[in-house]
């Protein structure tokens, strides 16, 4: 009898168990209530501050959807982030933690400055064609190096891609002080602007950067879902060990699933200085690689629901932006409210994965 | 003049030490946590913000080291209670910290009316001077004995963090925490209480090297652009280099910071490397250290093996 009694004592008043799989409209729906307690905690935030948040809400929705220049601004924001989010997909189906999309998105743009700068004689169509695959070469060459490591020694990819982002960006610093450097400038360093014609064309205003951002969101989706090489990766994501047991070349895989990874987010390097800088400069990723990462895993590597967070993370930063004319607020509102919603999302996907069991009463 | 030079590096590692000091705690215990930088800035913000307004460096200090602990906080709640995906929620930690930062960084001056500058009594207190007795040595005192007190905390709590880690029963439980914690969990330690203290206590630390960025690196003016400046993502590049050691992170910290200044010192009639080559090096050493602690194979010296993945008791 006492024996039991101690047992019920040890028993902690919470524990955690597993879930069975739970359907995708319990998923959704748990992710809209972090999403609204999310908004909630962001109101409490800016309440404490002295603010009104349905006014400062307001004016963050109406800010990115005023007007026409509005809109355009949004969707320039969320074009780099859409396909930065895609190619990060693509290694986190396989459990491969590229946080390395920066400097993917940067080398993309190196690549395709170099035939921006050096052959814009070469016709339109083509040279930017040149341009494209350069900038996937680019980014892919950089996913492919940890992935090459990865596979051969065991390199951590985590730590190896964080690394690579720096090198990356401290080689467009060379760049522009150096064998680049806009001899027009002078003194400041400064890579020289794009002609016309290396420039991407608009589409609705907007630079096409966005159809390519859309038709990739396909392109991704079909991929993962319903192709062999989709398959294998999600096999590799799930167990190493089933997918060498089931005759996969697990290196193989890798390394191709890394250069298609880095490519795609080399493409959103392209996009940004071919259609929104229209030169290569340090701020050509500016961060978008490590929210595309939060982006991506936020929408459980889905590329339609990445597509959706996207455009609301877009809305918040463009939102954001006219913060300070409104309320005399930082513009950095959109990091904090960006923060409380990922932190909620991320704590809530919790409970689709486990419960917590309240310690029973005596009797048990 | 290479005196000087010397004396700028161990100036300029100060912030890289308590960073990486810090997440080498976190790491050791299992969790690696990719917000250094933005705990780095929220603690700069932090330690400005009470020095300005108190005047007092012990409570800037204690400021900046308890909004670390608050940001490690919500790391910990997500990663440990949540088991929420450890890079993701640490680089979430980045983007809500330096929103943070900046967004009381740039109230801080709106009330100012302009950058807020400290006080001369504060600057006082954190002002370089020779130690006595010590700092009155040849060469040695002006080199190691006439600092700022931070740089001396720095080192102080580097040692401390090894002696603890490594010395310690506490400690050895935290390691093998970050090693195995299923086999930890089973010699009966506490997994998530060992997790926490450790993630809380390296937020801390991280804290303070945000602190020093902003009292000393900023001049006694508060500057709300470039205040860390990714100086947080050295640091996790130095946890490395340094391969999870306190002690030779202080030497490698020495090392990374004498990058950082090389390019003021290296005559520019005589050697000509772009200056881009000096800020890439600290990245460059680091993914070359990665790669040949890999091909080692060696346990010793490489992440904790328990780093990155979540502890879940059924499933062990």
């Amino acid at each position: 009898m006492s024996n039991s009694e101690d047992k019920i004592k040890r028993e902690p008043l919470l524990r955690v168990a597993k879930k069975a799989e739970i359907s995708v409209s319990k998923t959704m729906g748990l992710t809209l209530l972090a999403l609204a307690l999310a908004i909630v905690a962001g109101g409490i935030f800016l309440l404490v501050i002295g603010q009104n948040p349905f006014k400062v809400y307001g004016t963050i929705v109406h800010g990115a959807w005023r007007s026409k220049l509005a809109i355009q601004g949004t969707i320039k924001i969320a074009i780099p982030l859409l396909i930065a989010s895609l190619g990060i997909t693509l290694a986190f189906q396989m459990k491969f933690w590229n946080i390395g999309a920066e400097g993917q998105i940067i080398m993309g743009g190196i690549f395709a400055s170099y035939f921006a700068l050096f052959f814009d004689q070469l016709p339109h169509t083509i040279l930017l064609l040149i341009m494209f695959l350069a900038g996937m070469v680019g980014g892919g060459l950089w996913g492919l190096i940890p992935a090459y490591f990865k596979t051969k020694f065991g390199t951590n990819e985590t730590l190896f891609t964080l690394m690579l982002n720096y090198i990356a960006l401290y080689t467009i610093k060379f760049l522009t002080e150096g064998p680049w450097h806009d001899p027009e400038s002078s003194g400041f360093p400064k890579i020289a602007s794009f002609t016309p014609n290396a420039r991407l064309d608009k589409i609705f205003g907007v630079h096409a950067g966005w159809l390519i951002g859309l038709i990739l969101v396909l392109v991704v989706y079909i991929y993962i879902r319903f192709t062999k090489h989709g398959y294998e990766i999600s096999v590799v994501g799930e167990s190493v060990n089933t997918a060498r047991y089931a005759g996969m070349n697990v290196k193989k895989i890798m390394m191709r699933t890394m250069f298609l990874s880095g490519a795609i987010c080399g493409i959103a390097g392209m996009t940004q200085v071919s259609g929104a800088a229209y030169t290569l400069g340090e701020g050509v990723a500016g961060g978008v690689g490590f929210t595309a990462i939060t982006v991506a895993w936020l929408s459980k590597l889905n590329p339609v629901v990445i597509l959706i967070v996207t455009v609301l993370f877009s809305m918040l930063e463009k939102g954001c932006s006219v913060m300070q004319s409104a309320f005399g607020l930082s513009a950095a509102t959109s990091g904090i409210l960006q923060g409380i919603i990922l932190f909620f999302v991320l704590a809530f996907d919790f409970f689709t994965r486990y419960r917590f069991i309240l310690r029973k009463g005596r009797k048990a | 003049m290479f005196l000087n030079f010397l004396f700028a590096s161990i100036k300029a590692g100060t912030p890289l030490l308590f960073g990486t000091t810090g997440e080498i705690m976190t790491e050791k215990t299992g969790n690696i946590n990719l917000g250094v930088e933005g705990m780095m800035f929220m603690g700069a913000f932090m330690g400005f913000y009470t020095g300005y307004h108190t005047g007092s460096l012990a409570l800037a200090l204690l400021a900046a080291f308890g909004i670390g602990v608050v940001a490690a906080l919500i790391y910990a709640v997500v990663t440990v209670t949540f088991m929420a995906n450890q890079n993701v929620a640490g680089l979430t930690l980045t983007i809500f910290g330096i929103g943070f930062g900046k967004f009381f960084g740039e109230a801080m001056i709106g009330k100012a009316g302009g950058s807020p500058k400290l006080s001369e009594e504060f600057m006082a207190s954190i002002s370089e001077k020779p130690l006595p007795v010590l700092g009155n040595l040849p060469v040695i005192g002006k080199l190691l004995f006439s600092h700022n007190p931070l740089v001396y905390l720095s080192i102080l709590v580097a040692v401390l963090c090894t002696i603890y880690m490594l010395r310690t029963r506490a400690g050895l439980n935290m390691r093998a925490v970050g090693e195995n914690p299923a086999a930890a969990d089973a010699t009966g330690i506490n997994v998530t209480l060992v997790k926490y203290i450790h993630i809380l206590l390296g937020g801390g630390i991280c804290g303070l090297g945000g602190a020093y960025l902003s009292l000393i690196n900023g001049g006694g003016i508060w500057n709300n652009s470039s205040v860390v400046n990714g100086q947080g993502w050295i640091s996790v590049a130095l946890v490395i280099f340094a391969s999870w050691n306190p002690v030779k992170a202080i030497f490698g910290s020495l090392i990374f910071g004498a990058f950082s200044v090389l390019q003021f010192y290296v005559p520019k009639d005589v050697i000509v490397i772009p200056n881009a080559f000096y800020v890439m090096l600290p990245f460059l050493i680091t993914t070359m250290v990665l790669i040949i602690t890999s091909m080692k194979k060696s346990k010793e010296g490489s992440q904790p093996a328990g780093c990155g993945v979540n502890y879940f008791r059924e499933e062990r």
